[in-house]
């Protein structure tokens, strides 16, 4: 048995990881290939590789992926323009907390995709109404977050900054905001992550094009083996996203790991 | 002696009680007047509001009754007029050694190439040539500290306050820190606030050692140091130092039994 809290070599963590993945596949197809499940509820891995082959190469589905992907980092960046200096001024300013933190804590309680024939009533089932989805279900998360970790600040390093003559803006400027970069960019990362579990939402209703409406399209056809497709290519994309995201705040934020 | 630089008049702080509970007196209004250019240490046993009477100095606590004059005008708030130093590592993680250093100067809207000419010149006073692109969390705690001191230093204070800056290092780092602070003192005579529970420190380190009593806190002794300068760590090993050692420490012990509860 190995110890707790014991540290594994990067060689034996990335056999571990795929290993893993293998033992899911083979549980898989063990099941219905062996016959287990029935070919109308799930798909084997094979059909599923073939069903996702033809719809990258016949039905554009590489069109729904890209789709997707720019409603999401859409509905995303918006809702991180707004919400990261929101969240800021909320940490920073104890009034400005004690004004929004109440209404935000109530709506970030709000469930995204319960807005969705809401917000088809508004903004029809257009770009517009994805990236609301999207929007709503990401921005008072990331304004309450933002708000703490800045509200979590190390006193001293705030202190020490005014006895070296910073003024209460620059204290903002130059200590709040680049002491909590990183864990902002560590909470951009976490949302992100939920923001697409938002989009398929958005896109199982009123839509015609995106990852999302392929799945409801391939339910009514039975075609689980698309299905499944659809939703490990989300899982894929989520999984690259999270790579490249980890990457750029290494990158960032040299100091932190230094 | 030259003038009064620091006046402490008649400062006391009260901490409102928790949860209903009875108010702490920290400070009892306390009197204090610092010549220019003396190094003074404040040492006390934890608790007896040297701290507190330290951040007042510097303008992060509000005294509940009196006030600090510096050079005639009252203290309202922090400023880069009075350097600080903490026990804690507050480098910002952020920023290389260099533009830790640089920080209040940059602050200040100083021009680049004057700030690194400054930055250069405290660098090498605290003997961190060649770390200036390290950040921070690369230093051990003793160079992190030295860094401290040359970014209040760097900013050209009035006073220098220091928050027990030592506490964290190990014993022979800290001897090897208070003489490069003494050495710094003994060239730019900066006037000097340090605050300690360490007695070897306080009488190695001052030209006059304040003495506070625990709960509440208030001034017991004001006791003058004449070793000459400079001073050799050897020093404290001469009967002078001793006997001056044993002074402070039948004083101090009589403050840390009461503190706690020992009688």
């Amino acid at each position: 048995m190995p110890r707790p809290l014991d540290p594994v070599s990067q060689g034996t963590r990335v056999t571990l990881g795929v290993s893993f993945f293998i033992l899911f596949l083979a549980a898989w197809a063990f099941a219905t290939l062996g016959g287990f499940v029935s070919r109308t509820f799930l798909a084997d891995p094979i059909t599923m590789v073939q069903d996702g082959w033809l719809l990258l190469t016949r039905f554009g589905f590489l069109g729904d992926i890209g789709i997707t992907v720019w409603r999401v980092v859409g509905g995303f960046v918006l809702a991180a323009l707004v919400a990261v200096p929101l969240g800021i001024m909320m940490g920073a300013y104890k009034s400005f907390e004690a004004f929004l933190e109440p209404f935000v804590s109530f709506a970030r309680y709000l469930p995204a995709s319960a807005f969705v024939p809401l917000l088809i009533l508004w903004a029809g089932i257009g770009e517009m109404q994805k990236l609301l989805v999207i929007f709503i279900g990401s921005v008072f998360q990331i304004i309450l977050m933002v708000a703490v970790a800045v509200g979590n600040t190390r006193r001293d390093l705030v202190e020490a900054a005014y006895t070296l003559g910073s003024s209460d803006q620059g204290v903002v400027k130059r200590v709040l905001i680049p002491a909590n970069a990183p864990e902002i960019a560590e909470i951009l990362r976490l949302v992100l992550g939920w923001a697409w579990t938002y989009v398929i939402v958005a896109e199982l209703i009123g839509s015609s094009s995106g990852i999302g409406h392929m799945i409801i399209d391939s339910q009514a056809l039975l075609a689980t083996g698309q299905m499944i497709f659809g939703i490990i290519v989300i899982g894929v994309i989520g999984l690259i996203s999270d790579f490249l995201f980890k990457a750029l705040n290494r990158s960032l934020f040299p100091w932190r790991l230094a | 002696m030259t003038g009064t630089i620091l006046q402490i008049d008649s400062v006391s702080r009260v901490f409102p009680g928790v949860r209903g509970g009875a108010p702490v007196r920290a400070l009892e209004p306390t009197n204090l007047q610092v010549a220019q250019n003396d190094f003074i240490t404040i040492l006390g046993p934890s608790g007896c509001g040297k701290s507190t009477l330290l951040r007042i100095v510097a303008g992060l606590d509000r005294p509940s009754g009196g006030r600090v004059l510096l050079n005639g005008r009252e203290i309202k708030g922090p400023g880069a007029d009075r350097g600080m130093v903490f026990q804690s590592y507050t480098l910002f993680p952020w920023l290389t050694i260099a533009e830790n250093i640089a920080y209040g100067l940059r602050e200040k809207g100083m021009p680049k190439a004057q700030r690194q000419e400054i930055v250069a010149s405290y660098t090498e006073k605290v003997g961190l040539l060649g770390f200036e692109n390290h950040y921070p969390k690369q230093l051990s705690g003793g160079m992190q500290q030295r860094t401290a001191i040359a970014r209040a230093l760097a900013n050209d204070p009035e006073i220098l306050l220091l928050d027990e800056p030592f506490g964290a290092l190990d014993n022979q780092t800290r001897g090897l820190m208070q003489e490069l602070l003494l050495g710094i003192w003994e060239r730019e005579r900066k006037t000097v606030l340090f605050v300690t529970h360490d007695i070897e420190e306080a009488i190695f380190l001052a030209s006059r050692v304040i003495v506070m009593s625990a709960r509440p806190g208030r001034i017991k002794a004001d006791i003058p140091v004449d070793l000459p300068h400079p001073r050799h760590y050897t020093m404290k090993t001469t009967p002078e130092f001793s006997s001056l050692k044993a002074q402070l420490t039948e004083e101090i012990r009589v403050e840390a039994m009461q503190a706690e509860g020992v009688h």
